[in-house]
């Protein structure tokens, strides 16, 4: 709450300027450490103005994306009665994680034109640029990563989640889930009026692995052999040390 | 307890992780089985993806069966020999099955055949041991003693080698060939491949059953160790803080097995292992065989 004020007096005393947002975030870095079980971001700012407040109603939507990968997409077909992968699409971006977050039900807030220009609903954010010819529907390939991530929690749709206080202050929390890949998480805020994006700020959320994790990942990938060796190393001394510890509790 | 497992990047329970593995130990322990076999599947059901539960589950089972081999070594009942032989087969055959199991993972195949392979070999080994134990069960009570044969057509092959401790004067081809088949499953399934080579060894190679045990342990120690490396180097897929979990719950596990075993009759164990041997195949060939309520998968692409 203090930071909420201290933001909106440094608002209220700045030279006034057009619609711009300022943005506060409750964690700019997340660290995947060993018990790490999911993590929420709390995002808060304020919008500062020069002129009068417009009289289109104000949206404030709230994007937020992990790493993009390419991915293979494959759809089972029953093969002499059983299931077997058959056709693959390669989908060439789509973001590991998702979150868009609205002040409001879609249709009012962003039109159509201004998605497909800035990217910003999840079918907009995963890019997909030819299928092969064998594959009629490469749509139903895209629906299926959406259905997937949404499902297990990686691709969330918040409509309402951004609460919007006076047409001044927003906040809303995006709730990471405990299956994250690490990399530059991408966060987008856009203001629109009437459909129309009038002003955009983009920042940065850091996810890391550290510690233990960050180390085992490096080394799994960089010295493959030593990991390698470094995991049978472990597995004999636990054979050879459960071998003896119950030797000792049979004979002692 | 969550853990973050660095390479699976998953978040497990750790508890549930010990679990599996103690509960596997106690099994493998009951049994004699190395438990690879029950193990990979329990991964995939708990959501480890399928390309690092088999080559953690390669990891785990050198610790389960160095810490085995040593029980047989005080014993004297291991044939190097006979060990060395099947090694030599089995590391051809692990070098050909991550080679088969790489080929299938950029076809987008490969969850099919670890699972195909599941299911015909635990529906065959099951079927198979089901029926011998009743028939062993029936046996006793009639009081027939178990006849085993003793000469087959495995003796007439070329390149004879003397096995001292098994006691056989065989060819080394069919070892060689266990060794290798043994190896790719290894390779292919996660698995040490203890409930395939076992049986081959006493019905196919005439070995003596008390040195079996130690033998097949001797050399599942070289070809997963073998596999655990060519995984980790080409696939990347080892996740080491999965296997601590699983092992240190499946050594204390195989402790608490063995001594159940021992009160057991040798007929109700197997008939027991065949019947949950069955039902792991049951569960997998249901999988494939109806229709799946997500026919779409996502998997890593740019190969």
């Amino acid at each position: 709450m203090l930071r909420l004020a201290l933001i909106l007096l440094f608002v209220l005393t700045l030279p006034l300027r057009a619609e711009e947002v300022v943005l506060g975030l409750s964690q700019d870095e997340v660290s995947i450490n060993t018990t790490f079980d999911g993590s929420e971001i709390l995002l808060f700012g304020a919008i500062k103005r020069e002129t009068e407040i417009p009289e289109d109603e104000l949206g404030v939507v709230v994007a937020i994306a992990g790493p993009s990968q390419t991915l293979d997409v494959r759809r089972k077909e029953r093969r002499l009665g059983i299931w077997v992968n058959v056709d693959t699409v390669e989908v060439d971006a789509a973001p590991s994680f998702y979150s868009v977050s609205t002040s409001g039900p879609w249709s009012g807030i962003l039109s159509e034109v201004e998605d497909l220009r800035h990217k910003i609903s999840i079918p907009r954010a995963i890019r997909s640029v030819g299928a092969p010819s064998t594959v009629e529907d490469a749509q139903s390939f895209t629906d299926a990563i959406i259905r997937i991530r949404e499902a297990n929690g990686s691709y969330v749709v918040q409509e309402g989640g951004v609460q919007l206080t006076e047409q001044t202050l927003f906040q809303t929390s995006v709730k990471l889930p405990s299956n994250l890949t690490e990399g530059d998480y991408t966060t987008r805020i856009f203001l629109t009026r009437g459909g129309k994006v009038v002003s955009q700020y983009e920042t940065t959320i850091d996810v890391r692995k550290v510690g233990l994790e960050r180390w085992l990942y490096t080394l799994s990938r960089e010295n493959a052999m030593l990991y390698g060796l470094m995991s049978l190393a472990i597995a004999i001394a636990a054979g050879w040390g459960a071998s003896a510890a119950f030797r000792l509790l049979r004979h002692g | 307890m969550q853990i973050y497992l660095p390479i699976a990047e998953v978040s497990v329970n750790a508890f549930l992780l010990l679990g599996l593995g103690g509960l596997v130990g106690v099994l493998s322990g009951m049994f004699g089985v190395g438990g690879g076999f029950l193990m990979t599947p329990l991964l995939f059901f708990i959501g480890i993806p399928p390309a690092v539960a088999v080559a953690t589950e390669a990891n785990q089972i050198v610790a389960s069966s160095f810490s085995g081999v040593l029980a047989h070594f005080r014993r004297k009942t291991v044939d190097l020999r006979m060990g060395t032989v099947l090694l030599v087969g089995g590391l051809v055959g692990a070098a050909l099955g991550v080679y088969v199991f790489n080929y299938l993972k950029a076809q987008g195949q490969v969850d099919l055949l670890v699972k195909l392979c599941y299911v015909v070999f635990l529906g065959i080994i099951g079927g198979m041991m089901f029926f011998e134990s009743l028939n062993a069960i029936r046996n006793t009570r009639k009081g027939k003693a178990p006849k085993r044969k003793k000469h087959n057509w495995i003796h007439g092959l070329p390149f004879k080698m003397r096995f001292r401790t098994s006691g056989l004067y065989i060819s080394v081809i069919p070892p060689v060939i266990v060794g290798v088949c043994v190896g790719i499953l290894a390779a292919i399934m996660g698995v040490g491949g203890g409930f395939i080579m076992v049986p081959a060894m006493i019905y196919l190679l005439g070995m003596p059953t008390k040195v079996v045990v130690g033998t097949s342990l001797f050399q599942i120690i070289f070809v997963t160790a073998f596999t655990t490396m060519l995984h980790a180097t080409t696939n990347f897929t080892v996740d080491i803080v999965l296997a601590v979990l699983l092992l240190v719950g499946g050594v204390i596990g195989a402790q608490i097995g063995t001594q159940i075993g021992t009160r057991m009759k040798a007929e109700q164990l197997r008939i027991l292992l065949a019947m949950m041997v069955l039902a792991v195949c049951f569960k997998l060939a249901l999988d494939l065989l109806i229709e799946p309520s997500e026919l779409y998968s996502i998997g890593a692409g740019g190969h």
